[in-house]
């Protein structure tokens, strides 16, 4: 009962009409962010975080924006998915194998109203299972100390590799360079100037949107400049949508399709580390294994490969959201984004976050909400505006991202040098992709370094230098050993996973063509 | 070799910023760990990950063509070119010249991208200036 009241006074703030408008942009913008292939969630969030932040919007209302951005790119993942066969995200792959043979056949229309309302679906039951499980995993995250905490931001980086990465080394090594960067500039306990060499800029350390824009969207730009010759930017030509209404019997005929994606995708979003992907991936296989024994439908425009994965991609992305918000802990990529946003607000999630900023918390949870009805809302009727939008070759389009990166840094700091820092950062970003580093623990190490270094030297402060202190609780050593199996799991498991993904997809792809 | 490339240079990484982390002062007020003992741990598992990348390495990347790669190497030279201009000749007349160069090198033809140039500059301007009151770098002529 206590939490509908919250609840209720978190829409009276996310009704405000101001931060109505704010969520209705946010779901356009990013909408189109998820469309355009290349463009996932994560790079539409880094790209307007500094925008937003330099707006002077109040904390709320940057939070529901960006949020709303999280959820709109989350949906609009699928558009290209189904048109083009061309997955505007990763967590868009699975939506590919039946939704483009789908439009193929002249029904990208029904697909699109499909797959919208699997993922109204999806994120719906997600942000209610967020309002149940995260004040129940708050009431665990009360019992933490510094020793706890500093073990739990260790789950985090050894979890976060997942299924993306399968060489461990290249997950921890992003991880030590991300921290080895939040290290730069003044000691937070005693002062100290650490890695500055006497350069000034260097004193108040290096700002993590910096780091974040240039390293998401920057090598975006450069990994498109490098294949633009073999795709020669044009953008390819779309299914044409056709009838847009929903037929009701193909929806109702996928509701299970809809709950089983729903239930395996918050599970593996809530899971740190797993994220959208895995949720849409396990969401399609299953599904395929559940209606489809005989392999005879799926792969071949079946509507409940479309409803599965987009129900599991969607309900993902809302788990994930429950360590962020409850542990202050991000699960992926975009809530490792998203986090950046809270710590530039001043915001600290985690246990005391309820506590102390209940109008934040909820009214975040209320504009989550609000946000699925305005991208139902505007996911089905105005789906044909998204898809010319497609059109715009991508050859305009990236300089215009690069051009908003560059506006969003500068016009936050003001200062060159930080926009060349960016530039080091997107080509930094740029040989670490090549070289199959993942960017999510580098960002997730800036990100947490400070607050990591901070309980390791409390919980030593406690134990006056005795290190066994890490191990001194259970609770500490439970997490010691999910550390230890997210981390090692991948290694056995995640290489494979990753082929069966892939080999997916790219059949699928030769049987659509 | 790509990946022992970069195992080297990960190596010469951690050593450099392990001996940074020993030149780090300590001040007058100390606590247990003090401010070199973290810095420490993640260098040496930046430097063991590195020893791992030499003697392990992945299959070898696709890395571009030497043309492509120059695109890259000339891409990244504007962009630090524009941070230089940005302050000197105002944020309008830099975007124009930083967005034609980067449409003419992604496929448009040259007429085209300073068309492309200009309206994104010009529209990022309005936008982001004169309707969101963003503050842009002025130029000599305010703009």
């Amino acid at each position: 009962m206590e939490i509908l009241s919250l609840l209720a006074e978190g829409f009276g703030v996310a009704l405000t009409p101001t931060n109505l408008f704010l969520a209705i942009i946010g779901c356009f913008l990013g909408t189109l962010m998820g469309a355009l292939p290349g463009l996932g969630p994560a790079n539409g969030v880094a790209i307007l975080i500094p925008i937003a932040f330099s707006l002077g919007l109040d904390p709320t209302g940057s939070l529901i924006l960006l949020v709303s951005v999280y959820y709109g790119a989350m949906y609009g993942g699928r558009i290209s998915s189904i048109l083009l066969n061309i997955p505007g995200d990763e967590p868009a792959m699975m939506t590919c194998l039946d939704g483009y043979p789908m439009a193929q056949q002249g029904k990208a229309g029904e697909a699109l109203s499909l797959s919208g309302v699997a993922s109204f679906v999806g994120a719906f039951v997600a942000t209610c299972g967020l309002v149940l499980l995260a004040p129940q995993l708050v009431k665990i995250a009360l019992l933490f100390g510094p020793a706890e905490y500093f073990v739990l931001f260790t789950v985090a980086f050894a979890t976060l590799g997942g299924i993306s990465s399968t060489n461990q080394a290249k997950s921890a090594f992003a991880a030590a360079l991300g921290l080895g960067i939040a290290m730069i500039g003044s000691d937070s306990q005693t002062g100290s100037q650490r890695f500055t060499f006497d350069h000034v800029h260097l004193y108040d350390g290096i700002d993590f949107l910096i780091a974040i824009v240039g390293l998401f969207a920057l090598s975006e730009v450069f990994i498109f400049l490098e294949h633009h010759r073999s795709k020669q930017g044009v953008a390819p030509k779309a299914a044409t949508v056709g009838r847009i209404m929903p037929d009701f019997g193909m929806i109702k005929r996928c509701i299970p399709s809809m709950a089983r994606g729903t239930g395996l995708g918050f599970f593996s979003g809530v899971l740190p580390g797993a994220g959208a992907s895995l949720g849409s991936f396990l969401a399609y296989s299953l599904e395929k294994q559940a209606v489809d024994r005989d392999g005879k439908s799926f792969g071949k425009g079946d509507p409940r490969g479309v409803a599965a994965p987009e129900a599991g991609n969607n309900a993902a992305s809302g788990g994930a959201l429950v360590p962020m918000l409850a542990l202050g802990v991000p699960g992926s990529g975009t809530t490792a984004v998203l986090l950046a946003v809270l710590l530039q607000l001043n915001i600290t999630p985690g246990p005391l976050l309820f506590t102390k900023n209940p109008d934040i918390v909820w009214g975040l949870i209320a504009a989550l909400f609000l946000a699925n009805f305005i991208l139902l809302a505007m996911n089905i009727p105005l789906v044909g505006i998204f898809t010319r939008v497609l059109m715009v070759p991508t050859r305009i389009l990236m300089p215009i991202v690069a051009m908003i990166s560059f506006v969003g840094i500068y016009s936050i700091t003001g200062s060159s040098f930080d926009v060349m820092l960016m530039v080091g950062f997107g080509i930094a970003g740029w040989v670490l992709r090549k070289l199959d580093v993942s960017l999510v623990p580098v960002i997730l190490g800036i990100l947490l370094g400070n607050q990591m270094e901070v309980n390791l030297r409390r919980a030593m402060t406690i134990s006056d230098g005795d290190w066994f202190i890490l191990v001194g609780s259970p609770l500490a050593i439970v997490l010691w050993l999910i550390a230890i199996a997210g981390f090692v799991l991948p290694m056995l498991m995640g290489r494979r996973m990753k082929k069966r993904m892939e080999s997916m997809h790219d059949n699928e792809e030769f049987v659509g063509d | 070799m790509s990946d022992r490339i970069f195992g080297g240079f990960g190596l010469a990484l951690a050593i450099f910023y392990i001996w940074a982390a020993s030149t780090i002062k300590d001040s007058f007020m100390v606590d247990v760990v003090g401010p070199r003992a973290f810095p420490y741990i993640v260098g040496t598992i930046v430097g063991l990950c590195s020893i791992y990348f030499i003697v392990r390495p992945d299959d070898e990347p696709e890395w571009p063509q030497a043309r492509a790669f120059a695109e890259i190497v000339f891409a990244a030279a504007v962009m630090f070119a524009y941070c230089l201009a940005l302050p000197e000749f105002g944020f309008v007349i830099s975007t124009i010249f930083a967005t034609a160069y980067l449409t003419w090198r992604l496929g448009t033809a040259p007429l085209w991208s300073i068309v492309s140039g200009v309206a994104t500059s010009v529209g990022i301007y309005v936008v982001f200036h004169l309707i969101l009151g963003l503050s842009l770098a002025e130029g000599p002529l305010g703009f």
